[in-house]
């Protein structure tokens, strides 16, 4: 009788096995998931939860993308397997085709308008900081928009790297420098020394003679115009001057 | 809103293994008690998050959860399974050491798996009162039964836990 009694409350006793509140906690999205992805970049660490992807970085150890995440994002992170088809979506979405969903709560409004603008960059093309912030309603807020790509918690994903400094310089990166920016553009498509020739020179954008329409030099539209029909301008005014209007898909300057 | 997950999150880390070992004494293996476990803590995130701050407040956590937890496996057993989300894989249980530990681990496994095949009403009120160790008030409540009815329940369940079968007044 007594053993019986004895057995069943030792039974009471059991644990949950380990874990188990930190993976409930994730589910419900108070805890995010994360785990690292052989990528083209390399080991990428990859945080999400059910509203999507929450973070990225190319961290040296689980232990530094954790700490990271939770001093920058603010939220507990737990080690989990990845679902199925999140690594098939990672490598598709770094090849330009856009599948992932991002959690970009706990940003501003701004921060996020920056980061969604900047998602529009197609892969293998440049956009100006400038440019950014004219087209999400703030064209004074450039250096705004710098800092918010500076803290773009989900970078090579919501391509911060596509945005550059219109003298030539690429400008920061807060996924790995200057370099790494460079490299990451290369990779894409982007001739980056060229670019930073034709800004050094003062030239911003391309104009194709035969249509009249100019762009930025990376845009897709302009890319297969005829070297004879192509001249490098230097600003908006000199563009119109010219003759040429702006093309409708890079938006070198507001379509008035 | 803010105040609420806080508020779950206590609640989780608190009665978890509360939770799992109600789940595996009903079902008698711990697969399925991480399951209900799960899915009673889920079924409750999703009740708060619609609950006004003064009902939170007054929320019997205990047994508000065993009540929860009761439906889960009542529903299950009806063919109703809930349905499984995959938490990322489970880590093996390293809360106990690998040689001491796997031991009570088959006997309490065991003994579960006895627990588990009382018919229901026996084996609600047994563990109720005698793993989960409620009063005879507590499980009533959770049971929403008259306390009689839950002591002869237990009475009888603990009978036919010892194989004492001579009794067959219930059957």
């Amino acid at each position: 009788m007594t053993t019986l009694m004895t057995d069943l409350k030792r039974l009471g006793e059991m644990k949950a096995p380990a874990g188990f509140a930190d993976r409930l906690l994730a589910h419900v999205g108070m805890a995010d998931s994360y785990a690292p992805f052989d990528t083209v970049l390399g080991t990428v660490y990859v945080a999400w939860n059910r509203q999507g992807v929450s973070g990225a970085a190319r961290s040296a150890s689980a232990a530094e993308f954790e700490e990271w995440f939770r001093k920058d994002v603010g939220r507990q992170l737990v080690a989990a397997d990845a679902p199925p088809d999140l690594a098939a979506k990672i490598e598709d979405e770094l090849e330009g085709r856009r599948r992932l969903r991002f959690d970009l709560r706990g940003l501003t409004p701004f921060e996020q308008a920056v980061l969604r603008k900047t998602r529009e960059i197609p892969r293998g093309e440049a956009r100006p900081y400038g440019w950014v912030a004219r087209e999400i309603g703030h064209p004074a807020a450039v250096r705004a928009v710098g800092t918010a790509l500076a803290n773009n918690p989900i970078p090579y994903f919501i391509p911060c790297h596509r945005v550059v400094r219109t003298d030539g310089q690429i400008g920061n990166y807060g996924g790995g420098g200057p370099e790494a920016k460079r490299a990451i553009l290369s990779m894409e498509g982007v001739r980056v020394a060229h670019l930073q020739e034709l800004a050094r020179a003062g030239f911003r954008y391309q104009g194709v003679k035969t249509t009249k329409i100019f762009c930025f030099p990376t845009c897709h539209t302009g890319r297969h115009a005829l070297e004879k029909n192509v001249v490098w301008l230097r600003d908006e005014a000199s563009a119109r001057a010219a003759g040429f209007r702006p093309c409708k898909v890079c938006r070198p300057a507001a379509v008035a | 809103m803010e105040g609420t997950e806080r508020m779950f999150e206590r609640m989780v880390r608190e009665h978890q293994h509360r939770v799992f070992a109600l789940g595996l004494a009903l079902t008698g293996n711990r697969h399925d008690a991480e399951e209900v476990a799960q899915d009673t803590f889920l079924r409750a995130y999703r009740a708060l998050v619609t609950y006004p701050p003064d009902r939170i407040r007054e929320l019997k956590q205990k047994a508000w959860l065993h009540r929860i937890a009761l439906n889960v496996v009542r529903n299950r057993v009806r063919g109703v399974r809930p349905r499984l989300v995959e938490l990322n894989g489970s880590e093996p249980d390293h809360a106990l050491g690998p040689e001491a530990g796997t031991l009570l681990k088959a006997e309490m496994d065991a003994l579960a798996v006895r627990v588990a095949g009382l018919p229901p009403r026996y084996r609600e009120a047994v563990v109720l009162r005698h793993v989960q160790e409620l009063s005879y008030e507590e499980a009533a409540d959770a049971l929403g039964q008259p306390v009689g009815t839950v002591k002869s329940n237990v009475h009888r369940g603990l009978q036919l836990l010892r194989g004492d079968n001579d009794d067959n007044a219930d059957d």
